[in-house]
Formats: C-alpha cells, sequence, structure tokens
C-alpha cells in the first residue's frame, strides 16, 4: 500500500517561446518534499508557474530537469496514484454523472464499477443525480462530481489546481469546508494549487509561496493554526499579512 | 431614473407566441395556387413549366401506370426510386466506414496527418463531378461507377469534419483520462471518439447531401435507371412534368434521410451544446 510521500528533486521546466524566439523558464531548480498525510498549499500571482509545478507532479509534462518521486519511485507518467481535480473540472461530458464517476473504475478493472460509483456518490452526499450530464449541473456541483470520480479510484495523493476558482464565493466557503472535512476522514496527501491566500492558510498545514516565473520557493510557511480556522481570527490575519508581504516584494 | 420604454422592447415577449402551424402552409399553397393559375390563364408555356394537376397526373402515371415495354416510364417510380435509395445508401455506407476512421486518426495522430494529410489536401479542391470521366472509364457504365462517385465524394466532407472532431479534443480531457488510467492507446477509443461526435455526425449529414446529389449526376451521365436517369430522359421526350415529379422525389427523400440521421445520431449527442439542428 501507497503511503503518498511526494519528493520533488531539483525539478525545472524550460518552454520554447515561439513569438519571443527564446526559451521560457516556468519552473526553475525547485525542490520540495511532501510528507504522507499532509496538505500542502502552493500559493503565487497568476501566471508564476504554479500550474506547471502541479502538472509536473501529475506527470502530464516532463521536467527539463530534475524528478519527481512518488513514495520513492520516479514517476513516468499520469496515474491513477496521484487523482488530479481540475479548474475547469474536466468532466466528460458525453457521460452522465455515474458513469463519470465509474470511468476510473473501469479503466481499473473494477468488478462492479457502477455500484461502487453509486456508492461514492451517496457518501459525498451526491446521491440522485447518477443520470444527470454535467452540463445540466452548476459549478460547483461538477467540481464535486470531478472529486467524487478521483474519490472513487482511491489515490494516496489528491493534486488540486485552483479547483474553486471558477465557482461563486458561498460555493466556494461550502466547498473549502467540505474538502476539509474530506481530508480529515480520508488523510490523503493533498498538494492543492490557489492564487487565494485566505484559501490556502484556511485549508493547508504548510504554505508554499513560489516566486513570479519562472517559479522557485520563495517561503515555505507552516500554518500552526487549529482546525476548523477562523478567518477572522487575529492569529489568521498575521499569516495573511506576512504572505501579503511575501507576496508583494515579487510583484512588479 | 425615469424608465426610458424602448420602441421594440416591449414586443419580445408577443413575439415569443409560436404562429400556428397551420400557417405554415400559407406560403406553399399560395405558390402552388399562383403556379396553376399560371397555366390555366397561359402566362407560362405549358411544355416547360407544366401545371400541378398535370405533374399530378404524371406522378399517378410513372408510379401506379401498367408497366409495359413500349412505355420508358409508366410505372417505373418506384423501382428508379429504390434503386437511387440503393446507391445512395451504398455510396455513403463506404464513404461513412472510410471517411470517419481515417478522419479521426488524421486530427489524432501526428504520424498519420503526415502520411495521409497531404494526399487528402490534394485531392479535396478538385470538384467531385470532375472525376466522372474516370468513373466511366475505369468502371464503365456500371453500378459501380455511381458507388465509386458517391463514397469518393460524401468521404471527403466527412474526412474533413472528423479531421476537426480529433483535433478540437480539449486536453484537460485527455489528460483527465491518463490520470483516471487510460492507457495512451486506449484515448482515441475512449475520450477522441465520443469528443468527436458531433462533429461526426455534421460530416455525415453534409456527406449525405453530397450523395444526392452525386447519384443524379451519375444516372444522368453514366449509369442506366434511377431518378436521375429517368429526369434526363423525361427531359430529352421533353416531359418536363416527370422532371417536375423527380424533383419533388428528391426532396422529399432528402429531408426524410437527413431527418433519419439526425434521429438516430440524437440519442448520442443530447449532451452536446452544439447546435447540430439548422433549422431554416
Amino acid at each position: 500500500m501507497s503511503s503518498g510521500a511526494i519528493f520533488c528533486e531539483r525539478l525545472s521546466k524550460r518552454y520554447f517561446d515561439r513569438s519571443a524566439r527564446r526559451k521560457f523558464a516556468a519552473v526553475a531548480d525547485l525542490s520540495l518534499s511532501v510528507d504522507p498525510r499532509e496538505f500542502v498549499a502552493v500559493l503565487g500571482p497568476s501566471g508564476c508557474g504554479k500550474t506547471t509545478f502541479l502538472n509536473l507532479i501529475a506527470g502530464f509534462e516532463r521536467p527539463s530537469a530534475g524528478r519527481v518521486l512518488v513514495d520513492g519511485k520516479t514517476i513516468a507518467g499520469p496515474g491513477p496514484d496521484r487523482g488530479v481535480v481540475f479548474q475547469d473540472y474536466a468532466l466528460f461530458p458525453w457521460l452522465d454523472v455515474l458513469h463519470n464517476v465509474a470511468f476510473g473504475l473501469k479503466e481499473a478493472g473494477h468488478p462492479s464499477p457502477k455500484e461502487h460509483a453509486r456508492g461514492v456518490l451517496q457518501s459525498v452526499g451526491l446521491g440522485g443525480i447518477d443520470r444527470r450530464y454535467p452540463h445540466e449541473l452548476s459549478g460547483g456541483m461538477r467540481q464535486r462530481v470531478a472529486l467524487a470520480r478521483v474519490l472513487a479510484i482511491d489515490p494516496p495523493i489528491l493534486l488540486m489546481d485552483e479547483p474553486f476558482a471558477a465557482v461563486d464565493l458561498q460555493t466556494r466557503a461550502v466547498l473549502q469546508r467540505e474538502l476539509q472535512e474530506l481530508w480529515l476522514r480520508t488523510r490523503k496527501t493533498i498538494v492543492f494549487v490557489t492564487h487565494g491566500v485566505d484559501e490556502a492558510i484556511l485549508l493547508a498545514d504548510r504554505i508554499v509561496v513560489l516566486t513570479s516565473a519562472p517559479a522557485r520557493i520563495k517561503a515555505v510557511l507552516t500554518v500552526d493554526l487549529d482546525r476548523p480556522r477562523d478567518p477572522s481570527a487575529p492569529a489568521f490575519s498575521r499569516y495573511r499579512t506576512k504572505i501579503a508581504t511575501l507576496l508583494e516584494e515579487d510583484a512588479d | 431614473m425615469v424608465e426610458i420604454p424602448v420602441p421594440g422592447l416591449e414586443s419580445t415577449s408577443t413575439r415569443r407566441f409560436r404562429t400556428p402551424r397551420w400557417q405554415r402552409w400559407i406560403s406553399p399553397i399560395v405558390i402552388l395556387l399562383l403556379w396553376q393559375l399560371a397555366d390555366t390563364l397561359h402566362v407560362v408555356n405549358e411544355q416547360i413549366v407544366p401545371a400541378p394537376s398535370t405533374v399530378f397526373l404524371a406522378w399517378h402515371e410513372w408510379f401506379l401506370g401498367s408497366r409495359s415495354a413500349l412505355s420508358w416510364s409508366s410505372g417505373t417510380w418506384l423501382p428508379d426510386t429504390l434503386l437511387s435509395v440503393r446507391r445512395v445508401a451504398i455510396g455513403f455506407a463506404i464513404a461513412a466506414c472510410l471517411g470517419i476512421p481515417l478522419g479521426l486518426m488524421i486530427g489524432w495522430s501526428r504520424k498519420v496527418a503526415d502520411l495521409a494529410g497531404p494526399l487528402v489536401q490534394i485531392l479535396r479542391p478538385i470538384p467531385i463531378t470532375a472525376w466522372l470521366p474516370f468513373a466511366a472509364a475505369i468502371f464503365g457504365i456500371r453500378e459501380s461507377a455511381a458507388i465509386f462517385l458517391i463514397s469518393f465524394g460524401a468521404f471527403f466532407p466527412i474526412v474533413v469534419s472528423c479531421v476537426s472532431g480529433a483535433e478540437q479534443v480539449p486536453l484537460t480531457l485527455i489528460r483527465a483520462a491518463r490520470m483516471l488510467g487510460t492507457p495512451r492507446h486506449k484515448l482515441l477509443w475512449r475520450v477522441a471518439l465520443p469528443s468527436a461526435l458531433p462533429f461526426i455526425v455534421a460530416g455525415l449529414r453534409l456527406g449525405l447531401s453530397l450523395s444526392w446529389m452525386l447519384v443524379i449526376v451519375a444516372e444522368m451521365l453514366a449509369v442506366k435507371g434511377g431518378l436521375g436517369y429517368a429526369m434526363w430522359s423525361a427531359y430529352e421526350y421533353l416531359r418536363m412534368d416527370y422532371v417536375i415529379v423527380a424533383m419533388f422525389t428528391l426532396a422529399v427523400l432528402g429531408t426524410l434521410t437527413d431527418r433519419g440521421l439526425v434521429l438516430l445520431t440524437s440519442r448520442l449527442l443530447h449532451w452536446s451544446h452544439r447546435p447540430i439542428e439548422q433549422h431554416p
């Protein structure tokens, strides 16, 4: 049984920028270790390379240098040990909710994917929408289904790329609470990319603040607050101020 | 703040009322009456534009008349129609069976695109009717000439549509499938094909309408029998009433087969936001 430890070893990613005709570094010499069952938020300004960083861990992109190890083994590509939740949900529009959630189970050769998927949907409070299609659901519901889809294959690691950026404020608060409860219950390793300072402080054990392109580690903060956290508490504000200062230093 | 009434805006609610169904028949009926009137009053040459009543009688004879060796047309409407339908069905089926997989592969794989893409690009601009001499020279005035022309012609819109379909598959859906455990070689089947379905159907509809056009061309110029052949024979006997019957038959067949295709595929496409239906 894998435990979900991630180790990024001197990761770099360079692209060739066609319009500028030169190489462009998105991630540079980034090393980070994430413990099993840890919740790490990756925080940085828009376009700083944090999504590229997550894509490298997911195996969607190959590093130009360095490597990613999961439980001590170098990853060779995407895989069901690392469930990804995308900002735009990435649900299969031609499948109903049940078949979206059963998709990974079928790929894994599960003996009864639909029954199991139904159980997962029940457990995350999504019973009764089995037959609905993604376009019939609100953004918040779609993201819940996307989360259920990865929970169905029970990966030790969840990689989340600004998952709540596209939903309205009220829904976001609900989804954040649900994610927190989920994490406390299942204790998966979570790497959560966001540009929301409050969101990072609210959810994470540790916050990795990145510099702007190329992404390097600027600071790593351990959030030493009891859960559930109260954004109006003075201690919360102190973290907020500290991170804001770090981010400002980097802004042009 | 004063609310200023905008002209036209208040009427939007009334515009939502649907016109009653019977009103849709007004314009065709008026045209038909004018047409009949024009012939009765000898405004037009009845030899060239026969009256609707004449056309109906011609259809009656063509459809229900007793077949005889003396008449080229009596009682042959159904066999002629079925022959054209058969040619379209076979030609279109071949085009779909070759065009869908090839188009998807070109749109999906760089390698296939480099290998087969240029050939399609070179052949596509040649108007399909320009192949007629070759079709006749190779296949003679046989069934296969018509089938070749139809399948070759319908092939291109299907291929082109399927290429776009496979090219537009969102990257995040491919990544989502990979992350959920889909092996690379199954992505085409599991992700690209369903994602491209609206494009495939659009290509099939284009191909089908082209098939109807080409069956008539082929029957007029290359092969014996069928509606196109009958039309051309009627023209040579200056029986324009038969020509008009054939035209109406084609209109009905074209509409029915297109509706049928839409109906058959609608169950597969109900998830799609893209407007597949094009209302006139």
